[in-house]
Formats: C-alpha cells, structure tokens, sequence
C-alpha cells in the first residue's frame, strides 16, 4: 500500500494591511477631571507624559462594541465581506471574561461565522502581536483575509486615585484587514518577551484573590455591613506599573527592537514616512525619536495628546489618525512597535494602507 | 577609563541636552532633585545616557541612591573601575 501524499494550503508569498478602521469613545477626560482624583496639575500631567485629555467609554459600551465599530470600518476600507474572514483576532486585556473570547462575539456580530476567533493577550504589544499571526496566517494559506482588532476598555480597570499608570489611561479600538498582496507589506515581525519582568506592569491582585477576600468580607459580617461590602469592591483588581523601571526599558531596549526592525525589513530610518509607536507617553516617544536618530521627514504619531494610553488599541487608532490627516502617506512604510505589560514586545515595518 | 573630571564633563552635556541645563550649572555638590529640578523620568532618561556614554550599568535600585550629581560620577567611576 503506498503512502498517500498529504496536502499542505497553498501559500501567498506576500502578505499586507488593505484596511483600517477606528473607534473613540465619546466621553472626553480632561486633566482637570484626572486632578480631582489625584494631587496634581494640568501642567504636571502634560509635561510628564504629553497628555492632555483621553477617550473613555460610557458604562453601557464593552469591548466588544468599540471592536464591532473599528472593524466595520477596516471592513470597508478594505473593501471585503465579514463572510471573507478566515480569522478573527481581537487583542485585549480589558473584556471582563476569562471565556468566551471577545473575538467569537465580535465574528458573530460582523457575520464572519463560523472563521476561527481568538483573542491575544499580550497587553500593549498586542496588536503587533496580532499582525505578526495575521501575516503568518495569510502567508502560509491558512487563512486569505484575517481581521485584526486592539480594543481596550481600560477605564474599568483603573482606580482613579492611583498615581503610577490610571491617569494615563483611555479607552478605543483599532482594527485592520490583513490579506494576500503581490509585493512585500509586512517586514519579519521582531517580537518577544521578558517575564523576569512580569511585576513591573499588572494587576494589584488575581481575580481569586479578589474572591477570597470578598467572600471573608461578607462572611465577617453576615449581615452585609455595607462599610465591609465598600472594602470588598474596593478589592476589585486594579491595575499599576513601576514606571521607572518600565521608562527605562522602553527607551533603552525597545529602541533596540525598532533598530532590529528595521534591519530585518532590509530599509534604514530614511525610508520611513511614518513611526507609530505604542502611545504610552510622549516623553518615551520622543526618546525613541532621538534613539532611532529618525530624519524629520519621517511623520511621528503623536495620538497620545488627545486619547491618551489605549493599550493594544493605540498603535492602529494613531495610524488611522495619521493617514486621515496626512492621506499622502498612504503606501509608503511605517515602523511600528507596541511594548508592554509581561513584558512582551513586538515589530513591524508595514506598507500603509 | 575616564577621570572625574571627564565623568563630569558627560555628565553636564546628557543633562543639558534633556533639560537645557547650563553644563556649567551641572556641580558635584548639586541635588538632582533639589538643585536641577530634574523629575523622574528626566532622570531615568539621564541614567539611560550616562549608561551608553560611559559603558556601565547603573541598576534601578542604584537610582535612588544618586542623589547628587557626586553620587553620579562617583558611582560611575566605581563601575567603571
């Protein structure tokens, strides 16, 4: 009997972005509002971290709705049905269940049922991850078109009292359309992690702890002393950095990581038209800027200002941001890199849409 | 290996280049803080510099030891050594 022979999918040699969408919030956060939470001024806030208001969504809006508005959006951009999805992948840290994924939702909704959907839980460096899959999957043949989504709900888990990370803070969702193309898109992905960092941003406490010390709470006091349920919401997981050590680790080693990038994409800083770094704080993108040594062609998003830190969201919302203001940059190639809590980091050069 | 003098000297050029500093206003005996006005991340982004310039590597706990610009060279000098 012989050995039959197996079929692989066929593969695209070239993969690119055909679409992007986005999604703001409509509920603007001032830095007065952030003041009468923490002890500081408009002035501090917008020296330190460039940041003078952020998008943040009303009660009644999830993660899945902003990521259903942003893919609409890439959808039609890319000009594609939902039905010619063969992946759906949301990147989030803020949808409130474990399981479920926001992705299996979000392909319902969009009518991209029954493509595989899952969600990536890589923090700020989650869309990057996202387009290094996409690109894997659309080049390989497992997938012809894959929808890429960041989106952050990130004001539900922040406690706006705390000083190291909550006021950075804003909610959005950004999406694009990964498909086949005839030339290069998307360089090699640099991408990674660095867990001997795990500490340095994340949760206040697991959402088991949370439970335990919820239920001792209202076991102390069977009648359901309300001072005692106050202090059980108050241990609602909330989220915090070490800022020094992670300032450092952005402008010192990811600049590295975009260096790397561009080494792999086979350009120099020369060849950018566009630099669209996570959106953590100005002053870590204006030290990239200068670690990366960028011409003054090349146009840096600086999206932070108005919308403040939106996690995986920030880096598709800036490029949608900058193609709607400069439409000429349009094809030609930006460097983009996401950083953040894990420590997970990720890389790419891509062709504009 | 540099002298003192040469720390100092990199040392006032990186914080005029982050804050506008003077290189002349940049002493041993002047507080980070108290004296320059120089914020956290400013620091973190001189201690950054200084690392490139100097080849040394001054850990995050080491930061808030770095009071004073002298506690700067000095710390880079032992590194250095």
């Amino acid at each position: 009997m012989s050995t039959p022979t197996l079929r692989q999918a066929p593969v695209n040699q070239y993969s690119r972005i055909q679409g992007i969408g986005a999604f703001r919030p409509d509920v603007i956060v001032t830095n007065e509002d952030v003041c009468q939470w923490i002890d500081s001024s408009d002035e501090w806030i917008r020296q330190r971290t460039g940041i003078i208001t952020r998008h943040r969504a009303a009660a009644d809006v999830s993660v899945i709705d902003m990521a259903e508005g942003a893919a609409r959006e890439a959808l039609e951009h890319a000009g594609i049905e939902a039905s010619q999805l063969g992946a759906v992948i949301v990147s989030t840290v803020t949808h409130p269940y474990a399981t479920p994924s926001a992705a299996a939702a979000l392909a319902d909704r969009l009518g991209a049922t029954p493509a595989p959907a899952f969600d990536i839980s890589a923090a700020c460096a989650g869309y990057c991850y996202g387009i290094a899959q996409a690109d894997a999957l659309v080049r390989s043949g497992t997938a012809t078109y894959v929808l890429v989504v960041g989106a952050e709900k990130l004001s539900d888990v922040i406690d706006n009292r705390e000083r190291t990370i909550s006021f950075l803070l804003g909610d959005g969702a950004g999406a694009v359309v990964i498909g086949p193309s005839e030339t290069p898109g998307i360089s090699p992905s640099v991408w990674g992690s660095d867990g001997s960092k795990w500490d340095a941003i994340g949760m206040t406490r697991s959402q088991l702890d949370a439970r335990d010390l919820s239920l001792a709470a209202r076991q102390s006091d069977a009648s359901g002393d309300l001072a005692l349920l106050e202090e059980a919401q108050e241990l609602y997981p909330t989220i915090r950095q070490d800022g020094q050590t992670v300032f450092r680790w952005a402008v010192w080693e990811m600049a590295k990581v975009a260096q790397q990038a561009l080494e792999d994409a086979g350009i120099t800083a020369e060849d950018l038209v566009a630099f669209v770094p996570h959106q953590a704080n100005m002053r870590i993108i204006d030290e990239m800027v200068k670690k990366l040594k960028l011409p003054e062609s090349v146009t840096i998003a600086r999206d932070i200002a108005d919308a403040g830190n939106t996690s995986a969201a920030s880096i598709p919302l800036a490029t949608h941001r900058l193609l709607k203001e400069n439409p000429s940059l349009s094809g030609g190639l930006a460097l983009q890199i996401g950083f953040g809590a894990g420590l997970v980091f990720g890389a790419q050069v891509v062709v504009l849409p | 290996m540099a002298s003192n003098e040469e720390i100092l000297a990199g040392l006032a050029e990186i914080v005029n280049e982050e804050t506008g500093l003077a290189p002349e206003a940049v002493e041993m005996d002047k507080s980070f803080t108290e004296d320059l006005d120089i914020d956290s991340i400013s620091m973190m982004t001189i201690v950054v510099n200084a690392e490139e310039k100097f080849g040394v590597r001054i850990p995050d706990e080491e930061v808030k030891n770095l009071k004073t610009v002298g506690d700067a060279v000095n710390f880079i000098s032992g590194a250095q050594a």
